[in-house]
């Protein structure tokens, strides 16, 4: 039984917070490739941007939670969403238009991105120190220790405040997304534009108003997977630059231009992971006395070390692409 | 004055001309094909009414005004709809989506639009909910024909509607094409299937080499000996 506790913490709470932060993170490449075509680096730091903003009001106003309730970082996290889209369409006009109206080739703006990337952590490192902060700044990060109503159940199930804003958080997210792509005029255009720009322009949608409405989309969901990574651990300005290769990962995995791929890709990645690092030797304690001796449980049983838990998204991202290069729902070739 | 009026149009891609001086005229009520051989410039022709390419010289005039190089959503707004010959439906959206898209820019349009869309194309009601990338090659055309005439287009321009579909089908849209012209709209179209088209043209140009040769009624072009030997094949 409490082997069954142990498989319920290390393994579903844990795998689906690692797969809604991916998949979250996902989503805004993927919204990015479906509209611009280039494969956007600098979205790991527009989620650190966010994640930041909220640090800086939180440490303003530390108390604005209390008053009803919920953590401060929680109640500024629609503002911080507001100025990671406000710097989202800022970057946007400043760097990829004129790349666009150029008419470069995708792989300049891939470029282009990575030099914003190394620019907003630079900024961002400058203003929070290299350091890790706590985005709880003066409220205290509740955990809840669910007891199970079985006999001998004595580990409790464990999952934190910031874990369940980040579930719930998620499945608005994608259930907001889904019906802004599929019943208001604007979704339908950008998936218009998805499919086919040119003909979106004979339709008179103006692609450049589709552009902006991607930006401010994707730095509203890089503010809430930033912020809600961040709670979850600490503030770093590198923490989620460190993701963004899994991200990708998920993205690809689930069918590049697919929202709802890459929501399924970044389960996909995040439970890999954690599955590949988990001890299965806990889940086999309990038959291990009737086991020949011959056959002693070896003291972990996990597929790869905690220490190479980073590899299992390429790993994932490498059978992808040669066996489905499409990925999982069938989406754009990178 | 006539609803469409272009003269001496010069243009092309990337300082290359295509176009060497094209005439063509249509009036409100009027179907016009474009005929011609390959590279002729049918649908540069066509591209360049649509502001889709720079316009180097001459006047193209809607309604007389002038409407060379403007935005395409300018144009749209102005009463034109074009359907291009290739990937003329957005695949991945469902047929309703590909005609509300049609009418973006007059999103009060879209129920009296759709319904009168479905009345040109019945087949494409029965399948409103399906993605328009499963539909049969002449369906993905009345798609993209209905998208062009959500917003209420006084021009249509259409670039080979009928380019590799069945003698059935091209009938059947050339049949929507007079429907949708005796509705009011006026039709400009290129055409590969020159004899047939022409039979329902008011009115008819025939290009070579970026420059009118032939411009009469469809009926007189069919029935001018020199067009047959040279453009219809004999």
């Amino acid at each position: 039984m409490n082997e069954f506790v142990f498989f319920i913490n290390n393994v579903l709470i844990a795998g689906s917070v690692t797969g809604s932060i991916y998949a979250i993170g996902a989503v805004g490449v993927t919204l990015v490739f479906s509209i611009m075509r280039f494969a956007h680096f600098a979205h790991a730091d527009m989620m650190t941007f966010g994640a930041f903003m909220v640090l800086l009001l939180a440490t303003l106003f530390p108390h604005a939670g209390d008053v009803i309730g919920v953590p401060t970082a929680i109640v500024m996290l629609p503002l911080a969403m507001v100025l990671t889209a406000a710097l989202a369409v800022g970057i946007d006009k400043a760097f990829y238009k004129p790349l666009r109206a150029h008419g470069v080739k995708p792989i300049v703006m891939v470029i282009g991105s990575l030099g914003v990337t190394l620019m907003l952590q630079g900024l961002i490192r400058l203003f929070s120190g290299t350091g890790g902060q706590s985005l709880y700044v003066d409220d205290r990060k509740e955990i809840f220790r669910l007891a199970l109503p079985f006999e001998g159940a004595r580990v409790p199930v464990v999952i934190t405040e910031p874990q369940i804003y980040l579930f719930v958080l998620t499945l608005v997210a994608v259930i907001g997304l889904q019906l802004f792509l599929s019943r208001t005029r604007l979704g339908k255009a950008m998936r218009a534009m998805s499919d086919n720009p040119d003909l979106a322009r004979a339709s008179g949608i103006n692609t450049n108003t589709i552009v902006a409405v991607t930006w401010v989309i994707v730095g509203g969901l890089a503010a809430i997977a930033g912020t809600l990574l961040s709670m979850d651990v600490t503030f770093k300005p590198d923490l989620s630059f460190h993701l963004l290769l899994p991200i990708f990962a998920a993205a690809i995995v689930g069918g590049v231009g697919h929202p709802f791929g890459a929501i399924a890709g970044g389960f996909v990645v995040g439970f890999a992971e954690t599955l590949a690092v988990f001890n299965w030797r806990v889940l086999l304690r309990p038959f291990s006395d009737s086991l020949p001796e011959w056959l002693a449980l070896p003291s972990n049983l996990a597929f790869v070390g905690t220490e190479y838990k980073i590899v299992v998204p390429f790993f994932i991202l490498v059978a992808i692409l040669v066996w489905r290069p499409t990925g999982i729902f069938k989406g754009k070739v990178i | 004055m006539p609803l469409l009026d272009a003269r001496e149009v010069h243009g092309g891609y990337g300082g290359m001309n295509i176009l060497n001086g094209v005439d063509m005229a249509i009036e409100a009520d009027q179907i016009g094909v474009i005929v011609g051989p390959n590279g002729a410039g049918k649908s540069t022709m066509l591209k360049a009414i649509f502001g889709q390419l720079n316009v180097t010289q001459g006047d193209i005039l809607l309604r007389g005004e002038p409407i060379q190089n403007l935005p395409t959503n300018r144009l749209v707004e102005l009463g034109m709809g074009f359907v291009p010959q290739e990937h003329n439906v957005f695949p991945s959206l469902t047929v309703k989506e590909n005609l509300e898209m049609g009418a973006f820019l007059k999103p009060g349009n879209v129920k009296r639009m759709l319904s009168k869309v479905y009345e040109f194309f019945p087949p494409l009601h029965e399948k409103r909910h399906q993605p328009a990338g499963e539909l049969s090659g002449g369906q993905r055309q009345m798609v993209a024909m209905g998208r062009a005439l959500m917003a209420e287009p006084e021009l249509l321009l259409l670039d080979e509607p009928t380019a590799g579909l069945s003698p059935k089908y091209m009938y059947e849209i050339f049949d929507r094409v007079k429907e949708v012209n005796a509705a009011g709209v006026g039709i400009l179209m290129v055409e590969q299937n020159a004899k047939q088209a022409l039979a329902i043209a008011d009115k008819g140009f025939v290009l070579a080499a970026g420059q009118n040769r032939f411009t009469d009624t469809g009926q007189a072009l069919l029935a001018d000996p020199d067009v047959a030997k040279s453009f219809l094949g004999g």
